[in-house]
């Protein structure tokens, strides 16, 4: 566009801005409505003392005290930050060697893609459901084929029943962020590895040199969306063990809700919630440093 | 959903040149990847082919029988028993809610996305919008819902589908206007400069112009955003109450508590939930998945 153009159409496109923004104005209603309101006010029922159904109070301090002296915080935090760790240090490996196998073997895809994704079709409510019958120590499928290695009371101990937790989460999500890396490893150029062949470089080489480098921004990408949603495992939790056995599972999202709505103590819930957001922030800002760039905002520079 | 995923679609639509293949050029076959990929493929179907067999036992067979060999007398009995347990009338609130809710969610998502795109660099308040949608990516469902629950009293909607729809519609808006907005802003400029030589409004625009070319877009956030809300189960748990009101999810998971022991029953709720939205993914499988691998890839 020549530059007379462009002063010729400028006082229209100022015009534009405010004749275009009505548009935003229902999205935003409902987003402040239900978004920014509940965050703030979370913030606010914090310092409340409410059983959920009658009067809510104004507690000062008292719920911040009780729950931040309460042990069950610092072991909620690290069932948590377990779940997260270890979820996404197996979810990691798997999904870039799956994404790398599926962007460069087409025939497979077509024959695997069709049950591939099912995983990620089903709620987490009939996943839970489904594993917890599958587990069964008596009608299971560990009993049912008598083999005694899977007859174990998978999630009556401690240990396995966070086993299988993360086992769970991760047959859940692997098909998701494979999906993701087969994205990222197709946008790789091809030229790159045809020059590395001519250097005679072998397939693992390419694969540490090339490969893993490329995708640099996917694992970024596929690791926020794991380690932030890690922290709203919620309903599969609550449905496969409820936080149990004991409290061996039971993390802050779990924590969350056991104390608003099965002990009527909104204020420390409340606390709890608060608690989230702080750490889904610190995550989401730590990850956005290691990346060492801000996807989000530099494509919004060029708007 | 995090704020670092962003999307930056290559071509608008239409399939993918086959004959432009990236990646790692053909060479010989990586039997290592190859088997790693069939044994997981082993560990999603196992669990999945269970199921489905499972269901179509009767529970005295499911004892007797060994659990990976299909039924030797197929029965549609637990299915029937499933049914007869009001579950037309959860898929009928599992239906309405998801409708509910994607729908105008998408649509003044695409309002806003135009907006953001048309406007962002002329309009301050535009920019600011679209830096709060940013920050929504951020915000856990999860820790807001306490003072979702006492909004929703508050407005005396506990207890309904709306108290789970108006909840939904803005958890759906900070990603579906992300997606949207990286896509409508590939449109080309000059398509819009020669519709307004043309006399066309903004809104005409918008509907005749940006709403058909990212069709792609709108088809996947909608996808999207359904499978999230007919999968939800944190809004029905703590939002609704009476049975009448509950969704698939929530219903799946009333009936396993009433029916543990019945491992084939309960299975076949867990099929039959998942039926509707296997249907789906069946007809529309490609543009799903083209989606997604755009929508969050790098």
């Amino acid at each position: 566009m020549s530059a007379l153009a462009t002063s010729a159409t400028a006082p229209k496109r100022k015009g534009r801005g405010g004749s275009l923004a009505w548009m935003t104005v229902p999205a935003l209603l409902f987003f402040t409505g239900f978004g920014l309101i509940p965050l703030v006010g979370v913030l606010v029922l914090s310092f409340t003392s409410w059983d959920g159904l009658g009067d809510i109070h104004f507690a000062g301090v008292d719920s911040w005290a009780n729950v931040l002296a309460d042990p069950g915080l610092p072991h909620a935090l690290w069932v948590t930050f377990l779940v997260m760790a270890l979820s996404w240090a197996v979810q990691t490996p798997a999904s870039i060697l799956l994404g790398t196998f599926l962007a460069n073997h087409h025939r497979y895809r077509a024959v695997l893609s069709v049950v591939y994704f099912i995983p990620l079709l089903l709620s987490s409510a009939a996943i839970a459901i489904a594993y917890k019958a599958l587990l069964d120590p008596n009608f299971g499928l560990g009993a049912g084929l008598q083999i005694p290695l899977l007859v174990q009371d998978w999630l009556g101990d401690p240990y396995l029943a966070f086993g299988v937790v993360i086992f769970v989460v991760s047959w859940q999500f692997i098909p998701f962020h494979s999906l993701i890396y087969q994205g990222g490893v197709r946008q790789i150029p091809r030229s790159m590895y045809e020059a590395a062949e001519l250097d005679g470089a072998g397939r693992v080489r390419m694969f540490f040199s090339i490969t893993l480098p490329q995708l640099k921004y996917t694992i970024i990408t596929s690791s926020t969306l794991m380690v932030v949603g890690s922290l709203t495992f919620f309903d599969l939790i609550f449905v496969l063990t409820a936080g149990g056995p004991g409290d061996a599972t039971r993390v802050l999202a779990l924590d969350m809700y056991v104390r608003g709505w099965m002990a009527s103590q909104m204020g420390p819930a409340s606390v709890i919630a608060v608690i989230l957001v702080l750490v889904g922030l610190v995550l989401a800002l730590v990850l956005r440093r290691l990346g060492g760039r801000d996807a989000s905002h530099s494509q919004l520079e060029g708007a | 959903m995090a704020s670092t995923l962003t999307t930056k679609p290559e071509v608008i639509g239409g399939p993918e040149p086959r004959h432009r293949r990236r990646g790692r050029p053909r060479s010989r076959p990586n039997w290592v990847a190859g088997l790693g990929s069939w044994i997981w493929l082993a560990i999603v179907v196992v669990p999945i082919y269970w199921i489905v067999i499972t269901s179509f036992k009767s529970q005295s067979n499911y004892y007797a029988e060994n659990p990976l060999v299909p039924p030797g007398e197929p029965t549609l009995a637990n299915y029937v028993m499933v049914i007869e347990s009001d579950f037309p009338l959860y898929f009928v609130n599992s239906v309405v809610a998801t409708l509910g809710a994607v729908i105008p969610a998408v649509l003044i998502s695409f309002m806003a996305a135009y907006a953001i795109i048309r406007a962002g660099n002329q309009s301050r308040f535009l920019r600011l919008t679209n830096s709060l949608f940013l920050m929504g990516l951020a915000i856990p469902l999860q820790a807001t819902i306490i003072p979702v629950y006492l909004i929703i009293i508050r407005l005396h909607l506990y207890d309904t589908l709306l108290a789970l729809i108006l909840p939904s519609i803005a958890f759906a808006i900070p990603l579906s206007v992300l997606v949207l907005s990286n896509f409508i802003r590939d449109v080309p400029k000059e398509l819009f400069d020669s519709m307004r030589l043309d006399g066309a409004t903004e809104t005409a625009m918008l509907w005749r112009l940006a709403f058909p070319l990212t069709r792609p877009a709108v088809v996947t956030v909608t996808i999207y955003n359904a499978l999230t809300i007919w999968n939800g189960f944190l809004l029905p748990l703590v939002l609704t109450q009476s049975p009448d009101k509950r969704t698939l999810p929530l219903a799946l998971w009333s009936f396993q508590g009433q029916y543990s022991i019945n491992v084939p029953a309960v299975l076949a709720s867990v099929v039959l939930t998942t039926l509707p939205i296997l249907i789906l993914y069946i007809v529309g499988r490609r543009q799903l998945l083209s989606g997604l691998t755009v929508g969050f890839g790098k």
